[in-house]
């Protein structure tokens, strides 16, 4: 469905992302995990186009994404869950809701209300500033904006970043159910432990570069995985 | 005597309420496109004078019949704003917040030299005059009465397309978060292409009211301008509701300080609340 190959990628006189390739199968769920500075943020930015690759090609249910504008992605069914969740403060959780069904308006009563079944706790504050929201309601307004467009392939940036170890848990149960769904997950974490209970396959991100890629089992067995990330 | 002093003070009071009304509908376009954009177009009151002379010329000169020619004019003033913010306000989009106030300050002088070359100095007139509402023994101007309702339901409109719309949506939520847009599919270039056609026809509906009150000439800008840059900092700069209460407020000031003292103490009257408010409120009365 996804697939990068060999992408480099960087900002003026930076290169956050060398010859990078990876590949995400419809229905699955992947993990790109790696320490803080690794490039993680980065190649979310360069599926969502706000960032251009230098080299290397991006393409999307068999159509490249090279060219086509940061605006122009959604539609081709790539929703992107920011880092620090970005959601418009002074907007109610439902205007919120509402500019994530920006281009696919239809059905917005239905959507809306998936994205209340799936998020009660959304529905109770809908009419509250989201910039009142708590840190993990705010993650569950983020996902569900996301969802407002009927995505094909959902990217979730650091979704337990900054968020209480309880809430924590419980943000993974919801990425876990959401994965349960059906929908294509690519989750960016520097969580790894977590996340790998989570998803069905992950790559290893170090300096710019994946270093290893596998099943979530097989990673979190690896002794240089567990060593050097994992603490054990 | 007690009688006619309270007619009189009524009669003030309301005829400041009418003023509000024209106030508020004036410090929207402004206030629109600062929340939105974040950038004052010092030259929003030239705006409304090419409004003006474009209803006088429509329908004088050629003859229009008077409301196809304000819908024109509504129509020409939304294009200049759009046009303002591709040529003018584009380029200047991240530069600093003065230059951004000197390229508009610029199309003020551009556009009332414009005017004074197209038009002459000359006071032009819509001949038009609609009579006066009486009500009891209190006597209104139709036009203000007009000037009024029409101020209330523009400010309504544009409150129910922000808030009920999906593009009134994005117009919000730009100023909030400007580099996130284009994850929700919206292109931010054109939501401030939008606004600025807004912010444009919001003008040209102000100058098709002003017309009908007051005479056209290449400065009268400067009569109304300042006011309605001063109300929008006495609402808070950019805050819509602020600047609409504000106008009410401010024109409060200026009808009933006016009525107690000389018609010209009001104006005084109303300045010297603007100062103290900005010394106890320097964001406004209504900041966050």
């Amino acid at each position: 469905m996804l697939s990068l190959e060999n992408v480099c990628a960087g900002y003026a006189g930076f290169q956050a992302l060398f010859d990078v390739s990876l590949e995400v199968k419809a229905g699955e769920s992947v993990a790109v995990i790696g320490p803080n500075g690794a490039g993680k943020t980065t190649l979310l930015r360069l599926i969502s186009k706000l960032v251009e690759p230098t080299q290397g090609g991006i393409s999307f249910q068999g159509r490249s994404l090279l060219g086509v504008a940061p605006h122009e992605v959604v539609a081709r069914g790539i929703a992107h869950v920011p880092e620090n969740r970005r959601l418009f403060p002074r907007l109610s959780a439902e205007e919120n809701l509402r500019m994530g069904a920006f281009v696919s308006r239809r059905d917005f009563a239905e959507k809306r209300e998936m994205v209340y079944g799936l998020f009660p706790r959304l529905k109770e504050k809908r009419r509250q500033a989201a910039g009142t929201l708590s840190g993990g309601e705010q993650q569950m307004c983020a996902i569900g904006r996301a969802l407002m467009s009927s995505p094909k392939l959902l990217l979730l940036d650091e979704p337990s970043a900054g968020l209480a170890p309880v809430v924590v848990q419980s943000i993974f149960a919801l990425v876990r159910r959401i994965c349960a769904q059906g929908y294509t997950v690519l989750i960016v974490e520097q969580n790894i432990r977590q996340v790998l209970k989570v998803v069905g396959r992950a790559y290893l991100l170090d300096a710019g570069r994946i270093v290893q890629s596998g099943a979530s089992a097989e990673l979190l067995a690896a002794p240089e995985i567990q060593k050097a990330y994992l603490g054990i | 005597m007690s009688d006619i002093f309270d007619v009189f003070l009524l009669e003030a009071v309301l005829n400041g309420l009418l003023l509000g009304g024209l106030l508020a509908l004036l410090s929207l376009g402004l206030n629109l496109i600062f929340g939105v954009i974040d950038v004052v177009w010092i030259c929003y009151a030239e705006l409304i004078m090419c409004g003006m002379y474009a209803v006088y010329y429509l329908h004088v000169q050629f003859h229009w019949p008077l409301l196809l020619a304000m819908l024109a004019a509504i129509a020409l003033v939304a294009l200049l704003g759009w046009l303002l913010h591709q040529f003018v306000i584009r380029p200047v989009l991240s530069a600093e917040p003065i230059n951004q106030l000197l390229v508009t300050g610029g199309v003020l002088f551009f556009l009332q030299a414009a005017a004074t070359l197209a038009f002459g100095i000359d006071f032009k007139n819509l001949g038009v005059t609609l009579p006066a509402v009486r009500l009891g023994e209190l006597s209104f101007s139709a036009a203000r009465l007009l000037a009024f309702a029409v101020a209330l339901a523009g400010a309504l409109g544009l409150y129910l397309f922000l808030n009920r719309s999906y593009l009134g949506t994005a117009i919000r939520a730009i100023s909030q978060d400007r580099a996130v847009m284009p994850l929700m599919g919206v292109n931010p270039a054109r939501i401030f292409s939008i606004t600025s056609a807004l912010g444009g026809g919001l003008a040209g509906l102000a100058a098709c009211l002003l017309v009908l009150q007051y005479d056209i000439h290449p400065a009268i800008g400067l009569s109304f301008g300042p006011i309605t840059f001063l109300i929008c900092v006495l609402g808070g700069l950019g805050n819509m509701l602020g600047g609409f209460v504000a106008a009410f407020i401010f024109a409060q000031f200026i009808a009933v300080g006016g009525f107690f003292f000389h018609l010209e103490w009001g104006y005084v009257i109303a300045f010297v609340f603007f100062i103290g408010v900005m010394f106890l409120r320097p964001r406004g009365i209504f900041s966050r």
